[in-house]
């Protein structure tokens, strides 16, 4: 499966978790917009961190947390694994 | 006080009383006959008035050392056997020691220390030496990191529910624990089986749980006690099967329904009782009704001498069964201004029961929303496929930490079911817990550290 791919099955799975309607997770949908709160994306961020063995915003230190499904996606594809 | 009031722990060792002993797994000892011999080649007499190191490896021989040296010397300091040596000499300072009692004479002989006396087995015979003061019984906290803290407690004070919790029922109680005693858990035992009259059984370090049940099988005991932790270390190992015990006692750590009720099952002749107490604060209280948690109208009043009250969110005991001091230079204040001590557990009414939540220390802080490993467990071992379970704080770059869990299945793999466990225990949790408590990540695990004073190991705590 690709990251891109892995990344949205967690987040599926994590909505259902925390009772989350998503809408269609389009590139251009912000991050905002999925009805995720900061719990929710703290635990996105540590299950992909199992998953696909990276933290992108704890490796470098001036990271900015992305703003759309897209930038998160990218933060994740522009890690070397 | 005229010195025929004190008692002392060898006035317990009734010369018309037999057949009681003392035994590990290599030996086993009269304690009928001990009050006519001695583990101290006979020099009992210079260790008079001395602030005396108990620093015996042997647990059996440590325990004769303490029948033979209370009520002689001026204070005693127990050294649990993991005792760090970089924290000896601190200790020594502050516990202004100038004897010490030892199994390994020779690592003592440069220490600087007055008098060395050699501690073994066999003993040999020796007049019966008397009573001559009330000895100061110097204890460490079990603490993982930093100089332990060394705590001042009397006889009448540690026995204090012994004497209150009366004789244990039935002929010639013989008494095990898990715990080394030289902690407070532990010598909590060994007190109530020289002073109830009864014999004991001592753990082995690095024994093999299956062992140490058969030994406490051939030797028939009947009162035994542990933390939660020991507990389901003993549950898992699936050696309970013929052990039985008439009393099970579990303290130490929070005793959650779930290791309750798995003892209850395993031991179902047994009366299980969860008592209250540390180091510091004494023992609190036993409650011996199944369920987890305190009644809370113990709270408030007086009972056996002990008065208990709950600010901040956290337990104070007031009671003379709570050590009288902190020992050592530095030494901070044990109790606040009333005479509480503060235990630093923290606890929270539901309904009218008081239940224990964590400690102060352990708290997680998930984005400023705070919780407490301890209630995450207990929810997570309510799972009947789960027998133990370890929930830490983990980094996390949005909130600060997270909640993860590691868990240990109770039939040892359960990997073709992981997936379906793993979403039971989720549901379970996000039913019973803030979503903020609700493990982020459940990880299965094959075992967990216990630190030596048999507690779970928080490394993050």
């Amino acid at each position: 499966m690709s990251v891109r791919l892995r990344i949205i099955s967690a987040i599926q799975q994590i909505a259902v978790e925390q009772q989350v309607d998503l809408p269609p997770l389009g590139d251009d949908l912000s991050l905002h917009e999925t009805g995720f709160d900061s719990l929710g994306f703290a635990i996105l961020v540590a299950r992909l961190e199992d998953d696909l063995g990276i933290d992108p915003f704890t490796i470098s230190e001036d990271a900015s947390f992305p703003l759309t499904i897209g930038d998160f996606i990218r933060a994740y594809e522009n890690v070397p694994a | 006080m005229s010195p025929r009031e004190i008692f002392a722990l060898r006035d317990y060792l009734d010369p018309h009383l037999k057949g009681r002993s003392l035994s590990d797994a290599r030996q086993v000892v009269q304690l009928t006959e001990f009050a006519g011999e001695t583990c101290l080649e006979g020099r009992l007499a210079g260790l008079s008035g001395r602030s005396v190191l108990l620093a015996v490896a042997d647990q059996l021989v440590s325990a004769l050392a303490m029948l033979e040296i209370d009520g002689v010397a001026r204070r005693m300091l127990l050294c649990p056997p993991d005792l760090a040596a970089e924290h000896i000499s601190t200790l020594v300072e502050d516990a202004e020691i100038d004897a010490v009692v030892t199994d390994r004479p020779a690592q003592w002989a440069a220490s600087g220390i007055d008098l060395v006396v050699s501690a073994q087995t066999p003993m040999r015979a020796a007049s019966r030496s008397r009573t001559e003061r009330a000895t100061e019984w110097l204890m460490l906290t079990s603490g993982t990191s930093g100089v332990p803290k060394i705590v001042g407690h009397t006889l009448e004070g540690l026995s204090g529910a012994i004497v209150a919790d009366g004789p244990a029922r039935g002929a010639s109680p013989v008494w095990a624990t898990f715990y080394d005693i030289r902690r407070y858990g532990g010598l909590q035992i060994f007190l109530r089986a020289i002073i109830g009259g009864g014999s004991m059984v001592l753990s082995e370090p690095a024994e093999p749980v299956a062992d140490y049940v058969a030994r406490l099988r051939e030797k028939s005991v009947t009162h035994i006690s542990g933390t939660p932790s020991h507990w389901r270390k003993l549950l898992m190992s699936g050696s309970a099967s013929d052990f039985s015990p008439r009393y099970v006692r579990l303290s130490g750590e929070i005793a959650d329904q779930a290791v309750l009720d798995g003892l209850s099952r395993a031991f179902p002749a047994a009366s299980i009782g969860h008592a209250y107490a540390s180091t510091e604060a004494g023992v609190g209280f036993a409650v011996n009704d199944g369920l987890e948690g305190f009644p809370a109208d113990m709270i408030g009043v007086t009972r056996d001498g002990v008065e208990m009250k709950v600010e901040d969110g956290s337990l104070r005991i007031r009671s003379k069964r709570t050590a009288h001091a902190y020992v050592g230079r530095q030494a901070a204040a044990l109790t606040d201004a009333q005479g509480f001590v503060d235990t630093g557990d923290m606890v929270e009414q539901r309904g009218d029961r008081y239940h224990f939540v964590g400690r102060r220390g352990g708290i997680i802080n998930i984005g400023g929303l705070k919780a407490h490993p301890e209630e995450i467990e207990a929810v997570i071992n309510r799972h009947a496929e789960v027998r133990m379970s370890r929930a830490r704080s983990r980094r996390s770059p949005i909130t600060g930490a997270i909640v993860v869990a590691d868990v240990i299945l109770a039939d040892g793999d359960g990997a073709d079911r992981s997936d379906v466990i793993r979403d039971e225990i989720l549901a379970e949790c996000r039913a019973s817990l803030a979503s903020h408590k609700v493990p982020a990540v459940i990880r299965f695990v094959a075992s967990l550290d216990v630190t030596a004073a048999g507690k779970l190991a928080r490394h993050d705590a």
